[in-house]
Parts: structure tokens; sequence; C-alpha cells
């Protein structure tokens, strides 16, 4: 039994909100003693800005997974171009909540209040992916890969365009900022507004332990992209327990089948595209565009692949899997491992210029300078280890933590019982 | 062919195939907009400029100089693509960054020899860092060097990577396969930083230039990447025709189990698969550094769209649609600059990459396998 094996069946024991909360929960501790272990007196400021920061993250990526959960996991569209669905929904809440008279060298928008902005990036981000799901549904899936990912390049390459740094619409000044970025509505307030308002007596205590209000306020602003997570996991399975998708399970399982019996599968699988767009769009602006500011760096495809790691750990086909998944790819894979290198010292030893002086170290039997020089750069390193965990688990895990639990298109089991104990697995 | 004949096929396209139709009218429009452009006229139509411009001789040959040099290489580097597509059935996503692997390899070898005796550290020369520019003029040998080195250590590269993490695999589903890929693509792109720093170095400037027409010029890198690409490209050719290695890739390519059957040992034609796509990869890599001047540790990952562009447009599997598509998608990089602002003539070869995979998913040469 492999280790990834045991770890899932002690995950299998428990039920799903138990299991997603639980595990946060555990993050959120070892967050804790980190911030114990680094901080000395500042322990407690230290914790919340580490568990606030990791809170957004998990909540962002969780969003995302959910996402390319519905249209992976259940109907088997391979969509790689999530950074560009992101933008879409980004840009157009932007356009619709920057302020009609902005600083001197911003872009004006719109001025709309911003629950406005998140409806419109949503709408926008699933009629864009309507549009490009309309043809490009007909194509095999490596091709379908292919083709969402040039598009995702297309939309970030014409919001990074000049041209459409300012222009007019109907009459209204508007436009992206180019590739210096757009200033809007940030999210970030809401939350900022709510600590320093109904949470005052909280800030106050707060601050008689050291925590900042700006920490505190990042803390809450992860607790809300929380809330939404576990919104979008009620709608989800909602809409995956439905009877539409049920026909979703059957489109992954067998298109012609699900055809013959009659189903348009066109249609399904471009209704389940827009709303998975519709997510993505709305994490582009909650997550990427949190602190009111987007510019099209944030939209590179890498972000994409990083999606696609979470849900692969978690398990594609499985909601509870995607969270999980997220947890774990931007908790312990992505985070941690940064907040560790910066905190781990040698003891004098400076970390090396380049690597070159680094293992010149070995030459005579110090090991030192090397490890100060892999320490100084494991948030480098960060990603090769992500790398090497999706290869792994595609190798000898590919239904990743959770994604075995994905529910069969019937209503009874078709699975031979599992045996739970020893014996040999059957596959 | 009579009027009568050409107007009802033309009928039969636009009922047909709206979608080509509508390609061959925007093809039309802006070709007949360039010779405008180029006679110096503009045509008005109510008021707006309808075609026309102004452009000289001179700046579109440069330009089609451009993109002719990008696209060699980029079709250099594309065969590698096109050949794990068609044999080993999926898109490898670490393909672009085979390419970065391959030409830190060569120019680190480039490097470190043509500094030696400089009485420059070390680990300056290896870093790329020493601030000296390499051309083929003023250090042919060091460059002849790092070519070999970039092709052969890529090959290493490619090999220890299939064995490490496609052979395990290889009976899985293409979609596992092309997310393995992407394992590999981030660990490899984030070892070359650890190693090397995600800094831009300068390494390659232009020893030599040659006046080739009278406003056209092109300097000594550009003609030593023109001039191995076609030889390497030829040399693939006459590997394919003159061998029973191409005969044995084409039934892979067409029908693996039969293949077997018949006798061919594919695990071995996979290993020249490897071989031959990773040390083409490294090499375009190599002179793509070579003709730009500069490396860094992601310039393969950003240009793996633009060799997944060149390999869809010629026809995934075709070893001569790779390099036809990366010429023909160099040219459209590069020559879509004379209607689009540079900021989105990138935008444009994506564009042919998706309207290619719309209307004929086996690439402009009618998907003709040849590999």
């Amino acid at each position: 039994m492999s280790a990834v094996d045991s770890v899932r069946d002690r995950l299998d024991a428990l039920p799903d909100v138990g299991l997603v909360v639980g595990f946060i929960a555990s993050i959120w501790a070892v967050m804790l003693v980190l911030a114990i272990a680094v901080g000395g007196a500042n322990w407690a400021n230290l914790a919340v800005g580490f568990i606030g920061s990791v809170t957004v993250l998990i909540g962002g990526y969780a969003i995302l997974a959910l996402a390319l959960n519905l249209q992976w996991g259940y109907t088997g569209l391979f969509n790689i171009g999530i950074a560009g669905f992101m933008a879409v929904g980004a840009y157009t809440t932007a356009v619709l909540t920057a302020p009609t008279d902005p600083a001197a060298g911003a872009v004006p928008g719109l001025g709309l209040p911003l629950w406005v902005g998140l409806i419109g990036g949503m709408a926008m981000a699933a009629i864009i992916g309507g549009l490009a799901a309309l043809p490009a549904l007909r194509l095999k899936a490596d091709y379908l890969a292919i083709v969402t990912v040039a598009f995702s390049e297309i939309i970030r390459l014409v919001v990074n365009w000049d041209g459409l740094a300012e222009f007019s619409l109907f009459g209204a000044p508007v436009g992206t900022g180019g590739a210096t970025g757009i200033s809007f509505k940030s999210a970030n307030d809401v939350a900022a507004g709510l600590v320093n308002g109904v949470g005052q007596p909280l800030v106050t205590a707060a601050d008689g332990i050291g925590v900042s209000g700006p920490n505190l306020a990042n803390l809450t602003y992860g607790v809300i992209l929380l809330l939404v997570v576990a919104a979008s996991y009620w709608v989800l399975t909602r809409i995956t327990n439905s009877p539409f998708g049920r026909v979703l399970k059957a489109i992954r399982e067998d298109e012609t089948v699900t055809q013959s019996l009659g189903k348009d599968t066109r249609r399904f699988k471009i209704k389940t595209f827009m709303i998975g767009c519709a997510l993505m769009g709305l994490a582009g602006v909650l997550f990427r565009g949190q602190a009111g500011y987007i510019s099209p760096q944030q939209f590179r495809p890498t972000i994409t692949f990083y999606v696609f790691a979470a849900l692969i750990i978690g398990g594609s086909g499985s909601n509870t899997g995607s969270i999980i998944g997220a947890a774990t790819f931007s908790g312990l894979l992505f985070y941690l491992p940064a907040r560790l290198g910066e905190n781990i010292s040698l003891g004098g030893t400076r970390a090396p210029g380049n690597i070159i002086d680094a293992v010149g170290g070995l030459a005579s039997l110090d090991p030192l300078p090397l490890l100060a020089y892999i320490i100084s750069n494991v948030s480098t390193l960060r990603f090769v280890l992500i790398g090497v965990v999706l290869i792994y688990i595609i190798q000898n895990q590919p239904e990743g933590l959770l994604g075995h639990r994905n529910e069969p298109a019937t209503s009874v089991s078709l699975d031979r019982p599992q045996s739970r104990s020893g014996g040999e697995a059957d596959e | 062919m009579g009027i009568a004949e050409f107007a009802r096929d033309g009928r039969v396209v636009l009922g047909d195939r709206p979608g080509a139709a509508v390609v061959a009218a925007v093809s039309g429009f802006l070709l007949l907009d360039l010779v405008a452009k180029l006679a110096g006229t503009t045509v008005f139509f109510l008021g707006t400029r309808l075609l026309g411009g102004s452009l000289t001789v001179g700046s579109l040959l440069s330009m089609v100089v451009d993109g002719l040099l990008v696209g060699l290489a980029v079709g250099l580097a594309g065969i590698g693509l096109s050949m794990t597509y068609s044999i080993l059935d999926f898109a490898n996503f670490a393909h672009g960054d085979t390419v970065t692997a391959g030409a830190f390899l060569g120019w680190v070898a480039a490097y470190i020899t043509a500094g030696l005796g400089t009485g420059a550290p070390i680990s300056e020369l290896f870093m790329l860092n020493s601030g000296r520019q390499l051309s083929t003029v003023s250090t042919f040998l060091p460059v002849l060097l790092g070519l070999v080195v970039a092709g052969v250590g890529s090959i290493g590269v490619v090999l220890l990577v299939d064995r490490l993490t496609y052979r395990p695999m290889r009976e899985a589903d293409n979609i596992s396969l092309l997310i393995a890929s992407i394992g590999v693509a981030l660990a490899m792109r984030y070892l070359i930083a650890f190693v090397f720093g995600t800094q831009t170095s300068g390494v390659a400037s232009g020893g030599l230039r040659v006046t080739v027409l009278s406003t056209v010029s092109v300097t000594d890198n550009e003609i030593t990447l023109l001039v191995v690409s076609l030889l390497l490209m030829l040399g693939v050719h006459l590997l394919l025709q003159r061998t029973k290695l191409g005969k044995a890739m084409r039934a892979m390519a067409d029908n693996e189990d039969l293949a077997r059957v018949t006798g061919i040992p594919t695990e071995r034609v996979i290993r020249l698969t490897w071989i031959l796509g990773g040390s083409l990869a490294g090499i375009g890599g190599y002179l793509l550094v070579l003709e730009s001047g500069t490396i860094s540790f992601n310039f393969g990952w950003i240009l793996l769209l633009l060799i997944f562009a060149a390999v869809i447009v010629g026809g995934i599997g075709s070893i001569y649609g790779a390099m036809a598509g990366g010429v023909l998608i160099g040219l459209v990089d590069s020559l879509a600059l004379i209607w689009l602002p540079s900021g989105l003539s990138r935008a444009s070869a994506f564009l042919v990459l998706i309207v290619v995979l719309l209307l004929r998913p086996s690439g402009i040469f009618g998907g003709v396998s040849t590999a």
C-alpha cells in the first residue's frame, strides 16, 4: 500500500465537510507552529499574517479548482485557458467599477458599485466562454487544450495592448490600462470596512497582542473567500446531483451513448463550460484583484497549470477533492516552502551568489554554502517539487487523493465492491 | 477552367465551408492592401481609409528576413514536437523547456571555451555573466562547439526525462501523458532557474553585418542560423528517405500495434524519436539565442505556443509540415506588424493556430504524414 493510499483511507473515513474543515484547520495549525517557532515576541502578528495569506490562496485556488472540476472532472472538457477567462472576469469588473475621476495617470472606469462589477464580470466571462466553446468543443481533448491556451494568450495580449489602454465606450472614457494595469474598487476594502466597523472591538483586542489591523483584514478576506468557496461548492453539488449533472457524468463516461439517448450533448457541454468560466471570472476578481489592482502579468498561462496541479492532487471528478487539492497545493506546496526558506538561517553562513560558489564549498568538504544556496532559492525549487508531485501522482495515483469518489452516472453503483484491507487490488 | 466552373466551385466553397471562405476573403483583402501599401496609394471609401497606406519594399523585405529566421529555428524545434505528437501520441508541453535546456547547455559550453584564458573567473563564465558577446565570426570554434553541445546535451536531457517519466506510463492515455509533460515542464524550467537564476543574460551579438540587398542587411549570426537550420533540415530529410528508420517511424505513427507485429522494435524507434527531436530542439534553441542575443530561463516556455502553432499549421506528424509551418508562423508573426500594432502581432500567430485547428485540424498541407 502506497503512502497516498493510507492517507486516502484515513481521509475516506471522514464526512466531506469535516474533512475539508479539518484539513484547512491543520494547515492553519502548521502556520501557527511556524509563526511561534520563528516569530519571537511578534509571533501573534506573524501567525495572523501567515494564516491570512494562506487562507486567501486556498480560497482562490479552491474556487478555480471547483470550476475546472466542473468542466474537466464532470464533462471531460480539457480547458487550459483558465488564465484567460479569469482575465475577462477581472477586467470587466475593473472597467465597470474603476472610478470615473481617477488619480493622475490612472485609467477611468464606469464607477459602478462592486457587486454590479462582480455580476458583470461573471456574465462576461460566461459569454466569452460560450463563444469560445461554440466552435472549439468539436475538437479532441488535446486540441481543445491548445486552442484554449492560445485563446487565453490572445486575451492577455489584447488587454496588454496599449491601443485599449484608454478608449471611449458609448461616450464614457474607459480602458484596460495596457501593460501598467488598472485600479478599481477593491474587494479587500470591503473586508477592511467590515473589520474596522463591526469588528472594531476585535481590532482593539488583537492590537493588544500585537496583531496589526491590515493582517486581521487580510485574514477576514480569506475567510470571506472560504465562504464563497462554500457557496460555490453548494451550487456545484446541487448542479452535479441534478438531472443536468447526471447527463454531464454520462457525457464523461460515453458521449456517443448519451447522444443516442437523445441528449443534445453539445448544448450541455456549452452550458457547463459557461458556468465554469463564470466561476473562473469571479476568481479572477476576488483572487487576483483582491487589492483592487490588476495587470496583464497576473494572467500568464502559468496560473492555469497551478490550478491543474491543485485539481489533479485533489482528484478530478470530486468537488471535495478539488478543495482538498487546492489546500494541499497552495498551503503545503506553494506557500509553506517559501516561508520556510525565508525563516531558516544557517547560523551565519551567507548564501553564495551563484551555484558555482555554492558547489565549490563541497570541494573543501563544506556543505554549508550549498545548503544556504538551496535555502535561499527555495521559492524557485518549490516549483520543481510541484512538477515532481504532479508526475508522481499521474504515474502512481492518477485519480488523486479523492478522485476515486466520483459518482457514476447510474443511480446504483456498477463497480465491484472494493476490498478495504489486504488482498490484491483488482486494477 | 471556365469562368462558370470557377464560379460554381466558389459557390460550393461558400456553401459547404463558410469558414474557409471567410479566411480566403480576409487573406485576399490583406494581399490587396499589401499591394496598395507597397504602391503607396490609399483607397478611401465613404470617408474612411479602406486600403493602403505606405510601406517600403525595403522594410517589407527586412520583415520577411526576420520572420524567415525565427521561423526556421521554430520549425527546427517543431520537428521534435511533431514527432512525439505522432509517435508517442501526446502533446508534449515540456518541449519548450527542452529548447531552453539545450540552449543553456550549448551556451555555457561556448561561453566557457571562449572565455578560457581571458582571465574571467569560471563562475562568471558559467553564469553567462562576463558581459562578453559571442559571434560566429569572432569566436567561430566556441560557437561551433556550443552548437554540438546543445544538440548532444539535450539528447541526454530528453532520454533521462523519458526514462523517468514517460517510459513507466507508455500505455497511459494521451491526457495523462500531457499532464505528466506539464509536470516535467515545471520541474525542468525551475531547475534551470535554480542553476542559472532568473535574469536575462546577453550572450551574443552580430560580429559582422552583410548587406544583402540595398536596404536589407543580416549579421553573421543570422547567416549561421540560416545555414545550420537548412543543413539540418536537409539531413533530416535524407535520414528519413534513405534509411529504414524513416519507414519504421511512419509505421509507428500510423499504427503502433501493427508496427510491433511486423517486427519493428517500437521501444528503439521511440528512443530514436526522442534523440532526433531532442537534439533538434536544443539546436533550435541555441540558434535562436545566437540570433536574438539574449537567454533566460523561460524563453523556451514562452516560445512553446509558437512551436505548437507551427506544428499544427503544418499538420501534426508531418516533419516537412513542421518545417514549413515554422517558416509560415515566423512570417505571420513578423509580417503581422504591417497591419497590427506591435503588441498584437504575436496574437495573430495564435489566431492562425486557432483558425487552422478549427477549420482544418489536419494542417494546411492536408495531413500527409511524412514522418
